[in-house]
């Protein structure tokens, strides 16, 4: 699968008519010049050469080189990495929590003007282009209210930098992580006041498929006998529902957070752009602005290679949580 | 099934129903006013200068004008057309391709069905705009490489659909006897199997809709929209962003207002076709 999906990226980028050289320049140099950047890069080599050096390269951890620094693209991108992390993160709790939420209440609630609106809610926030609606809480909870900050990751001079034990440095990346590792509560606040906006936006529009989700399943699992047993023992309804039923209804949602995770890295390209956070997203928008092919393939691959990897620890969640699923 | 039968399906239909009607009739409303546009339209949407800059909403230019002059109601007016290109030429491209492909990989099987059921599971799993932004940054900006891009990446949605549809009508009985009678494969594929798929593919092209028009918002505010003389929601509201900060709200506001009118109309159609067509079909797009 993962093989696949590097095949594809580098069939993409090779194969579609288009020379990145050729691009980059935009016929504005000379010849020997772009020959001299295609030799440098290894376009200038048959499509198959070009082929085993990119998979051995990708083996080492070698993404080639910037065509605008040549500084290697593997290490600009792991540095850009940990904030998508922690946007992703901290969306897919809020998304998960938020849509799981309300999916139960319109389970519970079926057919009411209750289910209704959350329905109407659910397809409102699927249509919302995540930018718009970064732009609205930008301009309301950010210029209007002076709430939250607009954009960034920290305020200058409160970057965290984690905690040394021994000879070892310890260091996440994630800023709210290593805030704490450092035991500073302050900076700790600060990252978290910058993470709000772009967490709720991008939360918001991928919540919809939470709550869908949840209520189809709910709707199921609350019909099921041992539903029906429990409420006939006179057991609180909160403690069917959010207990025993939840549990039941929770394990296709959980399948479907690693289904989305693809949608939510996607999400994140334009959540980075609109609150400029410095993220792997907002690297791949700057370098198409510049038309550096090699980081632009480089991101890619990375966003290819963190979906593989997020439907493996799906995988195995749901091995953990269902014992009847045997890896 | 008579038509009768359906109608009454639809009118029984409930909430479902409901939507397909509300949505059907906002996507209506919102082709016939970028159709009409050049009717109704007051001013020429890329003139400039047909009033002060910045104006708020007022009796004049009820939505305003932007930073060159252009009046905003003219601009929203007609900004849809590029957005319903890209997504009327996407899903032209991605359900021919993705319905032909599904149907090739179910009915002749093997190792054709293996290998195309890997490479359309491997674009699925992909992030879908990271995939569409290298690919329009490979072929660069305009309405048919935009459509081209937002294509490959939903051309597995039909695939995934009508393959698992193909693979479950092509053992039913009454594909067996016309198998026995000497019809050819064609014959099978065109007058038995095409037909069952319509309903599913409909449900899939109305979701797409909607997809592909948030696509191509989102490869127009990266920059890889079209060319800044046309009049396009996608690119006020990226150009409307810079202005919001300095308290011109109505740039970007009502293009994307108008994105977010348009998107939910397609799906609230989509989801409503999708309980009174197929009610499971939705778990599989």
């Amino acid at each position: 699968m993962v093989l696949l999906l590097l095949t594809l990226v580098f069939v993409i980028l090779r194969v579609i008519p288009g020379d990145p050289v050729l691009l980059h320049f935009e016929k504005n140099v000379s010849s020997e010049a772009m020959n001299a950047m295609r030799h440098e890069l290894g376009t200038d080599k048959p499509l198959l050469n070009q082929y085993v050096d990119y998979l051995w390269g990708l083996l080492h951890g070698d993404m080639g080189k910037s065509m605008i620094d040549y500084s290697p693209v593997s290490q600009q991108v792991m540095s850009a990495f940990p904030a998508t992390l922690e946007l992703a993160i901290y969306s897919t709790i809020f998304a998960v929590v938020l849509g799981v939420l309300l999916g139960v209440r319109a389970a519970c609630r079926f057919n009411s003007a209750q289910d209704h609106g959350i329905r109407a809610f659910g397809t409102i926030t699927y249509a919302l282009p995540v930018f718009f609606l970064g732009m609205a809480l930008q301009l309301i909870l950010g210029v209007g209210l002076h709430l939250f900050p607009t954009g960034g990751r920290t305020a200058i001079g409160m970057e965290p930098v984690g905690c040394t034990i021994g000879s070892f440095h310890i260091a996440t990346g994630l800023y709210t992580v290593d805030s704490l590792l450092e035991g500073n509560l302050l900076k700790f606040a600060t990252a978290l006041r910058y993470l709000v906006m772009p967490t709720v936006s991008l939360g918001l529009v991928i919540c919809g498929t939470f709550i869908r989700m949840t209520r189809t399943n709910m709707l199921e699992t609350l019909r099921l006998d041992f539903v029906t047993a429990g409420r006939a023992r006179g057991l609180p309804n909160r403690l069917i529902t959010y207990t025993y039923a939840l549990k039941n209804a929770f394990l296709p949602v959980l399948t479907m957070i690693g289904l989305q995770f693809a949608a939510l890295l996607a999400g994140a390209v334009l959540t980075e752009t609109t609150f400029s956070w410095p993220g792997l997203g907002r690297y791949l928008a700057g370098r198409i602005g510049f038309r550096d092919y090699t980081a632009i393939q480089g991101a890619v691959i990375f966003f290819g290679l963190l979906v593989a990897l997020a439907s493996l620890v799906v995988d195995l969640l749901y091995a953990y949580l269902d014992p009847r699923v045997r890896l | 099934m008579s038509r009768k039968l359906r109608f009454e399906s639809l009118a029984t239909g409930g909430a479902s129903a409901w939507m397909v009607v509300i949505g059907g009739v906002t996507i209506l409303t919102v082709v016939m006013m970028t159709v009409l546009s050049h009717y109704i339209s007051p001013f020429n949407p890329t003139a400039i200068n047909v009033g002060p800059i910045l104006q708020p909403p007022n009796s004049r230019f009820p939505l305003g004008t932007n930073h060159l002059g252009e009046d905003m109601l003219s601009r929203v007016l007609c900004g849809g057309s590029v957005m319903l290109q890209v997504a009327i030429l996407s899903v032209v491209i991605c359900s021919i391709t993705g319905v032909s492909i599904g149907l090739m990989s179910a009915y002749v099987g093997g190792f054709v069905g293996k290998i195309s059921s890997l490479v359309m599971d491997s674009i699925y799993a992909f992030p879908g705009l990271v995939l569409a932004i290298a690919i329009a940054a490979m072929l660069g900006p305009g309405v048919i490489n935009m459509a081209l891009a937002i294509a490959v990446v939903y051309v597995p949605s039909y695939f995934r659909v009508v393959r698992s549809q193909v693979l479950t009508v092509k053992e039913l009985t009454y594909v067996e006897a016309a198998r026995a009678l000497g019809a050819k494969s064609r014959r099978i594929i065109t007058r038995y199997i095409l037909p069952n798929l319509l309903p599913s593919v409909v449900v899939v092209v109305t979701l797409n809709f909607a997809d592909a028009i948030l696509m191509a918002a989102g490869l127009t505010f990266l920059g890889l929209g079209v060319p800044v003389s046309i009049a396009d929601w996608g690119w006020d509201l990226t150009y409307g962003r810079q202005l919001m900060f300095v308290g011109a709200w109505w740039v970007g506001g009502f293009p994307g207002f108008m994105i977010v009118v348009t998107v939910w109309g397609f799906t609230i159609l989509g989801e409503g076709l999708s309980e009174l067509l197929n009610p499971r079909l939705r778990e599989m797009v």
